[in-house]
């Protein structure tokens, strides 16, 4: 099956990639909606698969991220900002307090880093909820406008899903490009072994780092476009469950391969969608699948599919099932 | 003759176990300096103590006349000192080349220029010379996964010297290598040391290895050093045969 | 200084609760790497089992008790065990949360869908009086609760300590390789732990439901506490699970009564920001090495 990779996923690209440019010509107002939601999440999950998948650390404050993104837009917006400004902002904003949060945090075991965002995405919960004065509470902010670019308007749902489409593929490029750089080399190297990085001069806390800042920055992003997609921001998408959501994402699509996050984001969007004729019991049967999934294949949907159409038996996400491969019970001891 | 490394009164201790006790040494330059000892005389933790991946408990090491003493690795590893480990530790999904590019892109630049810089971050060359020395030329682009296990110690030890040290600690670079491999991997280790004027550092159980290897011998017991001198006259301590052949 | 000690006991009642629960998920991360996400909603069910057997078989309490005990150590130790972890133990950590996650939100589901929404009374342990301490009414159910809780614990450390299989799971906590290199069977050990577990969170179940009644969300909230709990006593030590889970219903209750309800969650996450950073094995727990 091996010689069949490439030229699968080539077809498997060019047709998806295909049904997404048509794809407003198929739905429903409603449908293109739900397309443009998967999208928004893509990028939180392409954000969060950098920072987990590629970096090797936990992080569940990306809904955090992406609620302080989308509260910068629909704060400015509503107060007569263009919209451009406020994508930026939140791009560095996220970014800053990506910075700020994971200096200490990553001083200290990995691990710890999943506790700390998950006390940080709680707390910046309840601050949203909480201050009136600045988030105005549970009853959030109505009317956020849809930009214009170059005259074309987005407020008919068709544009503004080309618009978003627009930003994931520049995102997905921009991301691949630092993949590729010799950061992305380091990046997979704390992943695999931080011990062999470090002996090898790789600051290991730098690019955790900057990779869980840079993921925070782009669910900044994420919010930013969220915000005139919905067009009313309140606390409540931005609890845990929506981290505990992307992390799901990233995990069922294929931790550390680079389109886990858009299968995933696919699952999660829009598998309950499809399961709503199941009515009450659309959210048992999603939790059932998403079990099986990860009983039956750990590693992922892509990582299903890597071991179907390659001889690499061990995928990228998972360091300790290679090592223990690689080294047989010897490596025990060093665990 | 210049003394690389000054190690000072090494001690580390677990609780109430004392792994290595009030170890000194110095390491000169261009010699090839071996530690052996039997299993659980403190070899490998003593290399971990100097290395900055464990912090001993009692002692300094200086490097050149500058503290070490519980740097980081990668900080130690940028001035100039690198190490092979006892545990294979080569990245298997990455090919030969990049493994080596890997191991020297921290070397060049700044956190800037790779991420903006071009991605084998200017190392092909350097890289490709590495492979030739060590002789894995028709490997270049094979997944390190795919390699025999004598050749990714070869690799392994490819990677310690890209970033062109002055000091490489290599911890049992003989372990599970058969009788060919270990030919090439001590004479690629000589030339090392002779044309580029490497200084090292080995632990190793391969008595032959070593005695063929070392120009220098340090001999550690319990956690302590029992013995200090050329091959030769090493071999026939009487402390050092008394440790080897048990109490 | 009547209100401090009755605010106090109750704090350690809950706090026991609390303890329970994060000395299960402490002890299955420690042999099994295994972060249970649903451990919250563990205690939430087995009051559902009890209401069952009480309510559709007719049993009487003290049956329906043993019946709920059985039925949730063999569902939520030993199937929980070899259905869902068993096949993911070797692919590290995540696969597990995810897992769990998913657990919880089924087991959340099922209990609205299959049994209702509402918010069901349970039969609490002792009559609801209260007797005086230091001029303080303190309820004999928050002793009670305190009193098992902390009886519960004491049992679980005697048995690890004392008997041969109990420093056997101690072994297997501490170096899995090692223990089986000894001879213990590891795995056995392991499920044991989870049976432990289900044991703990069935204790805990009875314990909390009279409180905050039977609901399908009583799980969210505690599940949160519990991790909390363990970690600001040391994540990889029993000892800090409890004293973890007492300090934070201690903290809970005083700051529910004197700092504002809205924000009753942030001083627990701010402990847990502060331990983290400044004393990250935790108060009771043991330095890890560095390793980088």
């Amino acid at each position: 099956m091996r010689r069949y990779r490439k030229p699968a996923a080539i077809a498997a690209l060019t047709l998806f990639g295909a049904f997404l440019l048509i794809a407003p010509q198929l739905f429903k107002p409603y449908g293109v909606f739900i397309l443009s939601t998967w999208v928004v999440m893509s990028i939180a999950a392409v954000g969060l698969n950098l920072t987990l998948g590629y970096a090797g650390q936990v992080s569940l404050a990306q809904a955090a991220f992406v609620g302080i993104g989308s509260y910068i837009t629909a704060w400015l917006t509503t107060h007569g900002w263009p919209f451009w400004p406020t994508y930026f902002f939140a791009f560095f904003a996220c970014f800053a307090v990506g910075w700020l949060l994971g200096y200490p945090a990553l001083r200290v075991q990995h691990h710890y880093l999943a506790f700390v965002t998950l006390a940080f995405n709680t707390l910046v919960y309840l601050v949203f909820r909480n201050e009136e004065w600045l988030t105005n509470g549970i009853y959030g902010i109505m009317n956020v406008p849809r930009p214009s670019v170059l005259g074309w308007s987005m407020n008919h749902p068709h544009n503004l899903y080309y618009f978003l489409l627009a930003h994931l593929v520049f995102i997905s490029v921009m991301t691949w490009l630092l993949i590729q750089s010799p950061w992305g080399r380091a990046f997979v190297a704390v992943r695999e072994n931080p011990i062999r990085a470090l002996s090898l001069g790789i600051d290991t806390r730098r690019y955790t780092l900057m990779a869980f800042a840079i993921g925070a920055g782009l669910g900044g992003i994420a919010g930013s476009l969220y915000a005139p997609l919905v067009q009313f921001i309140d606390p409540t998408p931005f609890a845990l469950t929506l981290s505990l959501n992307l992390l799901l994402m990233v995990v069922v699509g294929g931790s550390g391969y680079f389109f886990g996050p858009f299968l995933g984001a696919i699952v999660a969007v829009l598998l309950p969608e499809w399961l709503r004729f199941a009515q009450g019991f659309y959210l048992m049967a999603y939790a059932v699948l998403v079990v099986g999934l990860m009983v039956f294949c750990p590693t992922g949907l892509l990582g299903l599919l890597d071991r179907i159409f390659s001889t690499r038996t061990t995928p990228p996400g998972q360091p300790e099932a290679a090592a223990l491969a690689a080294a047989g019970p010897a490596s025990e001891m060093a665990r | 003759m210049k003394t690389v490394m000054e190690v000072r009164n090494i001690k580390k201790q677990f609780g109430g176990i004392v792994a290595v006790d009030d170890v000194s040494f110095d390491v000169r330059e261009g010699e090839i300096l071996g530690i052996i000892g039997p299993n659980g005389s403190g070899k490998s933790t003593l290399f971990n103590c100097i290395l900055g991946q464990l912090q001993p408990t009692a002692g300094d090491v200086h490097l050149e006349g500058r503290k070490v003493t519980g740097l980081r690795p990668c900080d130690l590893n940028k001035l100039g000192v690198s190490r092979t480990f006892q545990l294979l530790q080569v990245f298997p999904q990455l090919t030969v080349r990049e493994n080596l590019v890997l191991a020297g892109q921290e070397h060049q630049g700044t956190m800037l220029t790779r991420l903006f810089g071009p991605r084998d971050a200017g190392l092909s060359g350097a890289a490709d010379k590495m492979i030739d020395f060590f002789r894995l030329g028709h490997l270049t682009d094979e997944k390190a996964s795919g390699l025999s296990y004598g050749q990714q110690k070869l690799l392994d030890a490819a990677m310690a010297f890209m970033a062109g040290p002055r000091l490489v600690l290599l911890d049992e670079p003989a372990g599970g290598v058969n009788l060919t491999m270990l030919q090439s991997l001590r004479d690629r280790l000589k030339a090392m040391n002779t044309e580029e004027g490497a200084t090292f550092v080995v632990i190793e159980h391969n008595m032959e290895f070593v005695m063929a290897l070392c120009t220098r011998i340090l001999v550690l017991a319990e956690g302590k050093l029992i013995a200090e001198g050329d091959p030769a006259t090493v071999r026939q301590n009487p402390k050092v045969i008394e440790a080897y052949l048990g109490h | 200084m009547a209100d401090f000690v009755q605010l106090f006991i109750s704090g350690l009642a809950t706090g026991g609760i609390y303890a329970l629960t994060a000395v299960g998920f402490t002890l299955l991360w420690q042999t099994s790497q295994t972060i249970n996400f649903a451990q919250g909603e563990f205690v939430m069910l087995p009051a559902f089992f009890v209401l069952i057997a009480m309510g559709y078989f007719g049993m009487p309490f003290w049956l329906a008790l043993a019946v709920a005990m059985i039925v949730t150590v063999i569902a939520l130790g030993v199937a929980f065990k070899k259905v869902i972890i068993d096949p993911m133990i070797t692919h590290g950590v995540l696969p597990i949360v995810i897992a769990t996650i998913g657990i919880s939100i089924f087991m959340k589901e099922a209990v609205r869908e299959f049994y209702g929404a509402d918010a069901w009374p349970f039969p609490p342990l002792a009559a609801a009086t209260n007797i005086t301490i230091f001029g303080a009414g303190i309820a004999v159910q928050s002793l009670l609760v305190l009193a098992i809780s902390v009886a519960a614990v004491v049992l679980l450390q005697i048995f690890l300590s004392t008997t041969r299989t109990g420093r056997a799971m101690q072994a297997t906590a501490q170096n899995p390789y090692v223990a089986r290199l000894l001879g213990v069977r590891v795995e056995r050990m392991i499920l044991y732990t989870f049976m432990i577990n289900a044991a703990l969170v069935m204790i805990a179940s009875l314990l909390i439901t009279p409180i905050y009644l039977a609901k399908f969300t009583n799980g969210e909230l505690l599940g949160l506490y519990a991790f909390i709990a363990a970690i600001i006593g040391g994540f990889n030590q029993m000892r800090g699970a409890i004293a973890g889970g007492l300090i934070l219903g201690v903290i809970d209750n005083f700051t529910a009564a004197y700092i504002s309800t809205q924000y009753r969650l942030v001083v627990p996450l701010f402990f847990l920001i502060v331990i983290i950073l400044f004393r990250p094995q935790g108060l009771l727990g043991r330095v890890e090495e560095r390793t980088v």
